[in-house]
């Protein structure tokens, strides 16, 4: 068994959901549609061309705020959702098991659902009869078995279905947040489990929030950022990066978070293009590569202007300030600015936008996070701690 | 053709096996759970119906005063009946119902359908003891004919198989059809000759609609059922109808459905855990 071998394989795989603007589960909303051509659908796309591999034996976390498209990723890696583009391969067996619990039904007994639970994982009875023993107790349950699942508390019901669910005998297990139930003790016999089975040679996809987890089974993490890989990384780095991701909507900036505008409305900005996209988009960079801004400028002033620029991170800090010097424009102007090889590491950058008459220096448009920018990871390049990228060169003489 | 054939073996491979056998089982614990008569009330159902039809149609209204055992051959179109709006109906909810396994395994679908359809193939199973003993105390002359009596069975499986494989896949997408597969079971009801007799109609709309009623699958299927383990007087499609294409109809109707129904089913399946 070569510890090289991919045992998932994810090719340029995308996903995206039509989202009714109306619910409309109806047939006349059908024939509506029929003649009707702009239908109400909004396209979202959850998953965004995304590559990536996991090895033999890995345990592998995916870790992402809520909405990136973990769970997603995880129904297609079961085979739960059909992928627009691209591929999911899978070398081996796997467990179809998305969550704890599946089927479980609550006016059946703890035994008749340790059955069709198992029957769900593909034992038969036979089989069943064999684990029995083995599942009741290492769920505690022994007291418990003959009364019906609606009296268990929740605690109880997921030790019962992580008893089963461990004893699945596929080369690839899927694990959606397990451990958000269960006392401190139980929580240590799945960590233990954890670690048999990581021994045991399997290959374990393990979404989660909890970084601890994470830091100590993982062997990789790849953090989803809205649809998009941010970066495959260690755990160690993976953590502090995800504690960063979180710490944003932590701060103090409700306010600054909405475009504030102010000036004299002489001249105004009136859109903004990222890479030749529009602001409404979530635009993405990849780390260490080019950076232009468009801006479309309607002035009526016949003074020369002065375009003013802000970067800022995700905590506020302004990294950057570049001003251009003073310039005639007509009445629509376009002006760009360009960054080769921007120097961000990743994250979250917002920018903020000023024209300013470079005569009297007053102010005519001044919008606060006019537009934002995620920069995501390269795999061309190495990645690097810090919040910018130095473009030093290493030597040994 | 090798890869079909594989298909075929694959449904009922191991652990599609298990999974249907658990599920048809869970099915038949929940059904009547919490009911003090319990799995009775499978039986108990169709025999109060066929006493209700049998009070107002034969005993008020007279219908079938001419007919050999009139009264058995109503419990059995009953008993018959009731198995396929059972079968179609809880073969339509039965992808949506489970949306909760849909959406969290990844498994065959077709399985739960079938596993919707099998709980209401016990029921029949156990009705048609029901109504072997009746034909028995109605000292009904059992023929040779009996030994047709399965491939009737087997053919209205089929087509109610069928049918809820259709209605399954559409329902995830438009919860209308429940409400019109009730209203079409209604007509179809009065439209099949389960209440009155076929002679009736033959006597008062003329022998062309009574030949017109024929073509629908479940009437054949259920006077070929009478004339099988009942009565060799009873009219079926095949001896009432003298074109052979035309009293092939009823199950080309079958043969085609199956085959449009698996094709629908396998085309949709893909989508029923976003669609769900």
């Amino acid at each position: 068994m070569s510890s090289h071998e991919p045992s998932v394989i994810v090719k340029n795989l995308s996903k995206s959901f039509k989202l009714p603007h109306e619910q409309h589960t109806g047939l006349k909303q059908a024939i509506i549609n029929i003649f009707n051509t702009n239908r109400g659908y909004e396209k979202q796309e959850v998953l965004k061309d995304i590559s990536f591999e996991i090895k033999k034996g890995e345990f592998y976390g995916i870790v992402g705020r809520n909405g990136s498209g973990k769970s997603t990723l995880l129904k297609l890696l079961a085979g739960i959702y059909v992928p627009d583009t691209g591929l999911v391969h899978i070398n081996g067996t796997l467990t179809p098991f998305i969550e704890l619990g599946v089927g479980f039904n609550p006016e059946l007994t703890g035994r008749e659902n340790v059955f069709l639970n198992g029957a769900l994982l593909g034992f038969s009875r036979s089989e069943m009869d064999q684990m029995y023993d083995n599942i009741v107790q290492f769920a505690e349950l022994d007291k418990f078995m003959d009364q019906k699942l609606k009296n268990y508390s929740s605690g109880m019901q997921v030790r019962l279905a992580f008893s089963i669910a461990i004893r699945a005998k596929s080369d690839v297990l899927l694990i959606d947040e397990v451990l958000a139930v269960g006392d401190a003790a139980f929580q240590q016999k799945c960590y233990k489990t954890f670690l048999d089975l990581k021994k045991e040679g399997r290959t374990i996809v393990f979404i989660t929030h909890d970084m601890t987890a994470v830091q100590r089974f993982c062997d990789k993490v790849l953090i989803l950022d809205k649809g998009n890989i941010l970066t495959i990384t260690d755990p160690r780095d993976a953590s502090s990066i995800y504690e960063t991701m979180n710490s944003e909507p932590a701060k103090p900036v409700s306010k600054a978070q909405q475009p504030a505008r102010r000036g004299n409305g002489v001249a105004i900005i009136e859109d903004v293009y990222i890479n030749g996209a529009s602001k409404d988009n979530g635009i993405i960079i990849k780390q260490g590569e080019n950076l232009s801004i468009d801006f479309k400028i309607h002035t009526t002033s016949s003074r020369p202007l002065i375009v003013g620029l802000a970067f800022h991170d995700a905590f506020g800090v302004e990294l950057a300030g570049p001003n251009s010097r003073g310039v005639f424009m007509t009445t629509e102007s376009f002006v760009s600015y360009s960054v080769a090889n921007l120097p961000f590491n990743l994250g979250e950058y917002t920018i903020t936008a000023a024209l300013v008459d470079a005569e009297t220096e007053e102010e005519m448009d001044h919008v606060q996070n006019i537009t934002k920018f995620s920069v995501v990871s390269n795999p061309r390049r190495k990645q690097e701690r810090g919040k910018i990228l130095i473009p030093g060169n290493w030597k040994v003489k | 053709m090798v890869s079909s054939f594989m298909k075929i073996i694959n449904i009922l491979s191991r652990r599609n096996r298990i999974l249907l056998r658990e599920l048809v089982v869970t099915d038949f614990k929940l059904r009547y759970q919490g009911s003090v008569l319990g799995y009775l009330w499978s039986l108990l159902k169709p025999l109060m119906l066929f006493t209700i039809l049998y009070l107002v149609f034969v005993r008020f209204l007279k219908f079938g005063a001419g007919e050999e055992h009139f009264a058995v051959s109503l419990l059995l179109g009953t008993v018959l009946w009731t198995f396929f709006t059972e079968a179609t109906g809880q073969g339509m909810a039965a992808i949506v119902s489970r949306g909760d396994l849909i959406r969290k395994i990844n498994f065959p679908k077709y399985i739960i359908v079938i596993s919707g359809t099998i709980s209401a193939l016990i029921n029949l199973t156990l009705n048609l003891v029901v109504v072997f003993v009746f034909i028995l105390i109605n000292g009904v002359d059992i023929k040779w004919s009996i030994f047709l009596f399965p491939l009737s069975i087997l053919e209205l499986y089929i087509f109610a198989l069928a049918l809820a494989f259709a209605l399954a896949a559409v329902y995830v997408k438009y919860r209308d059809v429940s409400h019109i597969w009730e209203i079409f079971l209604q007509a179809l009801f009065y439209a099949t000759p389960i209440i009155y007799p076929l002679s009736l109609v033959v006597e008062n709309a003329g022998p062309w609609i009574a030949k017109l009623l024929m073509l629908n699958p479940v009437a054949q299927i259920i006077q070929d059922a009478r004339y099988s383990a009942i009565s060799n007087k009873t009219l079926t499609t095949q001896g009432f109808i003298e074109n052979p294409f035309l009293a092939a109809v009823p199950y080309g109707i079958v043969f085609l459905l199956i085959i449009f129904a698996i094709f629908y089913f396998k085309k949709n399946q893909k989508y029923f855990a976003e669609n769900v």
